[in-house]
């Protein structure tokens, strides 16, 4: 064996001769895909070892396998690497999306059963066991109620709080501000119910009451409050970031003060995006059981002042339900669950359509 | 309408760094001045200065005398805004509104300074585009976004904007470089025609353009990176080109430096 010591020295790639080469043909793939599930099937029922699960998830990574091959042969190494890879990447969008489609597809089925007129008209007071009527009335005023109230405290307050930090925050206090509200962000919803249940409803609620505590609606969407301002103030603040420098300065070399140009240039420019962060917070605050639990009590009677008395909401109507001794409660769970998450939905795209109707088409 | 425009030792610095010193310079009512010279040399800082605009970054200012007419406008009882309206300002690159129309982006600096009656809005909106050149080419979609425009016919809306608040002086922050030669042409025209309004101060990397809009141009330079801008040599723009004063300014017109 001769050793030399010539280094080996990187070689430019081969140009090819021609710019075409050869492809696998269109049906290729799909014709992969059949045998690697026929193969599949063969193997699993031939061998006795599992079901259609199995079936597909063998089938999936024979088709990978399939296609690597097939491609290396053809088209080469490069093409091989990046068939596989799309194709990895196209099954990490389906295992993404099966969940969330499983959910739907539960919600609607399970909750389509009492989608009825009793359900949205009547509450659960002297409803019994084996009562099958009963529905969610007063856990959906209450929702709506107390998430209402939250997003009228914090959508200001937050977005005022963002244009400070963003636009006019200099040095340690605006810092502090960012800081402490990335540490809000993580606290536990239970926390912030047991915050307000220890001020507001053993503290402040008796001044208002005659001296004795008391439940209330106001005091679940102070709670919500506390959750959604961080979320709200940090998208606020991200989304204004976004916002060009050149869009402010020509705002100021027109002569505009700093307050208007933040108000009419700024504002409008971030609006799409700063709306979605505040729907987003608004689906976490409707979601929320515990704090709702601890300081509004549930209640089974339609209340509609939210500042006195117990009252419910969806999230916890179907904690409740679901936990009842009743074999028509589990229905009732999960129509109000499909209610709370159509709500969402519906406030979601609605509040999307408002900010795009500012916005001018193309 | 148009104003007189004095420095008398302008130093600027952002933060530490001192990026202008000591400029004298007096822009005379209704020409076209060129500031030109090398990356970095505080051409474009001197600029921003005149309309307080170098102050908008976190940590800059200015010291010095800068007067509009004999009035101080770095008085500390000057509003900035009204010096801002009185000296307009066009940016390197085009940015106009995205939330807002052609029109609404016309009549921004109206509006958003309080200008509310419709006919008034649309009689400046006209007369600003047709100043601009940009009527002709816009009176049929006033309502569309001001973004969807070409590059050239989008820095003709900013140019359009800024003279719709009718100031004294318009200073132009390299308005031509991100623009294809036939809207360069376009806007070199415009500034032409605008001389006869307003004052007009232009930074500009291209000498042939400083050389083809200018009655007046001033030549800044660096003795090195890090040290502050100065200006080399001030005179008409035909000296300046055929016979300057100065070697340094000779070297940079003929490309030996620069």
């Amino acid at each position: 064996m001769t050793s030399t010591l010539t280094p080996r020295r990187p070689r430019p790639p081969a140009q090819p001769a021609t710019l075409r080469a050869r492809r696998l043909p269109a049906y290729a793939a799909p014709a992969i895909a059949v045998a690697a599930l026929l193969l599949a099937t063969g193997l699993v029922y031939g061998a006795g070892i599992g079901g259609p699960v199995l079936v597909v998830v063998l089938g999936a990574l024979l088709y990978l396998v399939g296609l690597f091959v097939a491609t290396n042969a053809v088209e080469g190494r490069r093409s091989a690497r990046n068939r596989t890879w799309s194709a990895l990447i196209h099954s990490a969008f389906v295992l993404a999306v099966l969940p969330l489609a499983s959910v739907v597809w539960t919600l609607v089925s399970k909750g389509s059963e009492r989608l009825d007129g009793n359900f949205f008209g009547t509450s659960m007071n002297n409803i019994g066991a084996r009562d099958a009527n009963g529905g969610a009335y007063h856990a959906i005023v209450g929702t709506l109620e107390q998430v209402g109230i939250a997003a009228l405290i914090t959508v200001p307050l937050g977005v005022l709080c963002a244009i400070y930090v963003v636009e006019y925050g200099r040095g340690r206090f605006a810092f502090t501000i960012r800081f402490f509200v990335d540490v809000m962000t993580g606290i536990p919803s239970i926390v912030t119910g047991l915050f307000v249940l220890a001020f507001w409803v053993l503290i402040v609620s008796p001044w208002f009451n005659d001296g004795r505590p008391s439940f209330s609606g106001f005091a679940a969407a102070l709670a919500l409050s506390v959750l959604m301002l961080p979320t709200v103030v940090r998208s606020t603040e991200e989304m204004l970031r976004l916002v060009p420098a050149p869009l402010r300065e020509g705002a100021y070399a027109l002569g505009v003060p700093k307050w208007k140009t933040i108000l009419r240039v700024v504002l409008p420019t971030a609006l799409p995006g700063i709306v979605t962060g505040i729907m987003l917070a608004i689906a976490r605050a409707a979601g929320e059981t515990a704090p709702v639990l601890l300081v509004a009590g549930g209640g089974a009677a339609i209340n509609v002042n939210p500042f006195e008395n117990n009252q419910s909401s969806l999230a916890l109507f179907v904690y409740q339900q679901a936990g009842e001794a009743s074999k028509y409660s589990p229905a009732r769970a999960w129509t109000a669950a499909l209610t709370l998450v159509a709500l969402v939905l519906v406030l979601t795209v609605a509040a999307k359509l408002l900010a795009r109707r500012n916005q001018l088409g193309r | 309408m148009a104003k007189r425009v004095e420095a008398a030792n302008v130093t600027a610095y952002y933060g530490g760094f001192k990026a202008i010193e000591n400029i004298n310079l007096t822009v005379e009512p209704k020409t076209v001045t060129a500031l030109i010279g090398p990356s970095g040399c505080g051409k474009s800082t001197f600029l921003r200065s005149i309309n307080r605009m170098h102050e908008v970054l976190p940590g800059a200012r200015v010291e010095g005398n800068l007067t509009i007419d004999g009035q101080d406008i770095y008085d500390r009882d000057v509003d900035v805004t009204a010096v801002r309206r009185m000296i307009g300002m066009v940016f390197q690159r085009p940015n106009p509104f995205p939330t807002m129309s052609i029109f609404e982006n016309v009549v921004a600096g109206l509006r958003l300074n309080g200008v509310r009656r419709k006919s008034i809005l649309e009689e400046s909106a006209e007369k600003a585009l047709r100043s601009a050149n940009l009527w002709d080419e816009v009176k049929d979609r006033l309502g569309k976004p001001g973004a969807g425009l070409s590059g050239g016919q989008q820095q003709r809306l900013c140019i359009a904007r800024t003279i719709a608040v009718e100031p004294q002086v318009v200073l132009m922050d390299e308005p031509c470089s991100a623009l294809d030669p036939i809207s360069t042409l376009a806007i070199e025209d415009l500034m032409f025609q605008l001389k006869d309004k307003f004052t007009i101060i232009i930074v500009t990397h291209n000498m042939q353009q400083a050389a083809r809009v200018s009655d007046r141009t001033a030549f800044f330079s660096i003795e090195k990176t890090g040290d502050p801008g100065r200006l080399i040599e001030y005179d008409n723009t035909q000296k300046i080109f055929s016979n300057p004063a100065q070697k340094k300014t000779e070297d940079y017109i003929t490309g030996r430096f620069g």
